[in-house]
């Protein structure tokens, strides 16, 4: 299977691989994926008292397209509001990356990982 | 100019031997004949050829020439000692015993075979690959026609005790059949010590031609198959259609090589293959090799790089033609069977590589292609969220994964 270029670009310079302390209040994690089923993705986001996401760090464990729309999803989300952020939708990933049909689960995947992390960040606040 | 990855599948296909290729060329032009013809020179060289052919492939497992009829490869012979002995004794006998790390082609044949009435028993393999004999035992019933266990795996390597299944199956008045595609010229193999009945052979998996597949089938005691493709009657009425003389003559020729330098190139590759295999044990931790290493065909490795997924890193090591036991290579989503059927969990299925070593591998390869994984399999796992989970001591198996 051949894949994009927009695809080898983003596995061969990932953006944003990284860590952030996701004990940090203004960090939200997500981790979605299964081992059994070949994809992991760990997407977390920074986000300052504005509610834009400052920053964002992925690592992703599974095939190239996996990795090239987690590392897309980081590009995307950053400077971006929670809202905005969460209006991404895993079609528009898969056409800016070209996936084929059987990759599409990694863009719905990377979809997961934004919503989660989101998701993980507004549950610490409302704790708050 | 693009340079070519290197080459290191050898279980998928080899490439034809320049040398079988010379011996070959005539007879695509000048010796034309067809190799049937009785009435004329043409037909009696191409007959002489292929005659010449079908004693070097009954040489390299000790077979009588007339035992060995050729067909169009290894899948269409396995489909014909499958069903050619299902359906010639069905009055009689309608049970098979196979393996469930079998070929997909020994699979589908056993799967058609179901479907119209037989039984078959799948035997599972211990964690090393390899078939319990008292399972083996315990399976056979007096309704036993036929034994379908192959001699070497595609994706493991592993080797089957063929010598003694052979026995037991002999012993039970049972018929034994191996798939050899894998195994002819790489290992001796030898019909009557391992009490063989019929055998597939594949052409391009021994650095001959492509599109030749050979089947031993047994005179003493006598064998008999209804045969699938049915015309003129050729090779002995068991497979009908005009032979083509260039191909078995490169089956033949690739049989006669590999026999000859079958001890030589053994030692080769597993010099290769302790070297790479060491290189990668030395600079990376958790590698788990898939299959025994002892009973093990020497050009083949399959390893499970944990936490890094397979597809991924066959994209890194894009300098590399290798082949990977993860879902993502194929059109399905579900890792290699192979590797399920040893045990081996579908997370550690997903990080396997299968690196194949052959007749035109050379050190300076081995050495790149170690030096390649190893960088990619860091840098991978630099990235991977189980390899940080793993390294911070946390139990994967403790995390309640959301299944997609």
């Amino acid at each position: 299977m051949a894949y994009s270029q927009k695809v080898i670009d983003h596995y061969e310079n990932p953006r944003n691989v990284g860590v952030l302390d996701a004990k940090d209040e203004s960090v939200g994690t997500g981790l979605v994926g299964a081992p059994a089923c070949g994809d992991v993705m760990k997407l977390q986001i920074k986000v300052n008292d504005q509610g834009v996401i400052e920053d964002a760090k992925f690592k992703t464990f599974g095939c190239g397209s996996a990795i090239a729309s987690s590392s897309l999803a980081t590009e995307w989300i950053k400077g971006k509001t929670l809202e905005e952020a969460n209006t991404i939708k895993n079609t528009e990933i898969a056409q800016h990356l070209s996936l084929p049909p059987v990759k599409l689960h990694c863009s719905m995947l990377a979809e997961d990982a934004i919503r989660a992390a989101i998701q993980d960040y507004k549950q610490k606040h409302r704790a708050a | 100019m693009v340079t070519r990855p290197i080459y290191l599948d050898y279980q998928s296909t080899t490439p034809c031997d320049p040398r079988v290729l010379e011996i070959m060329l005539p007879y695509f032009t000048e010796e034309f004949g067809n190799p049937h013809s009785r009435s004329h020179a043409y037909g009696w060289q191409a007959e002489e050829a292929v005659e010449t052919a079908r004693a070097q492939v009954a040489k390299i497992i000790h077979a009588d020439p007339r035992e060995v009829i050729f067909t169009s490869g290894a899948t269409e012979s396995n489909n014909l000692a499958l069903k050619g002995v299902a359906q010639f004794y069905k009055a009689q006998k309608d049970h098979i015993v196979t393996c469930v790390t079998e070929h997909k082609c020994v699979l589908d044949s056993c799967r058609h075979l179901e479907q119209a009435g037989f039984k078959i028993t799948y035997l599972p393999v211990q964690p090393n690959g390899i078939i319990d004999l008292n399972r083996l035992k315990d399976a056979l019933t007096d309704r036993t026609v036929l034994v379908s266990i192959m001699a070497v795996n595609n994706e493991i390597g592993v080797i089957q005790p063929l010598a003694e299944i052979g026995k037991i199956c002999r012993e039970k008045g049972i018929f034994f059949h191996t798939d050899a595609a894998q195994a002819v010229g790489k290992i001796p193999l030898d019909v009557e010590m391992m009490n063989i009945d019929l055998l597939s052979i594949s052409g391009h998996k021994l650095y001959g031609p492509k599109g030749i597949g050979a089947l031993y089938v047994r005179r003493k005691p006598r064998v008999r198959l209804t045969a699938l493709i049915t015309g003129g009657g050729q090779e002995r009425g068991m497979r009908s259609g005009t032979l083509s003389t260039p191909l078995c003559v490169g089956i033949g020729a690739a049989c006669a090589m590999a026999q000859a330098e079958m001890g030589e190139e053994h030692a080769r590759l597993c010099a290769l293959r302790d070297r790479f295999y060491n290189t990668i044990l030395s600079e990376l931790e958790e590698v788990y090799l898939n299959g025994d290493f002892e009973q093990r065909i020497p050009g083949n490795l399959n390893i499970s790089f944990a936490h890094v997924e397979g597809e991924g890193l066959m994209m890194g090591v894009k300098e590399l033609a290798v082949s990977s036991g993860s879902a993502c290579t194929s059109a399905s989503l579900e890792p290699s069977y192979v590797l399920r059927a040893l045990g081996v969990e579908e997370e550690m299925a997903h990080t396997s590589l299968r690196i194949g070593f052959g007749r035109f591998t050379t050190e300076a390869e081995v050495d790149m292609a170690a030096e390649k994984i190893i960088r990619e399999v860091h840098r991978l796992r630099e990235m991977s969220p189980l390899w940080e989970m793993s390294r911070a001591g946390i139990n994967l198996k403790s995390i309640q994964w959301a299944a997609h």
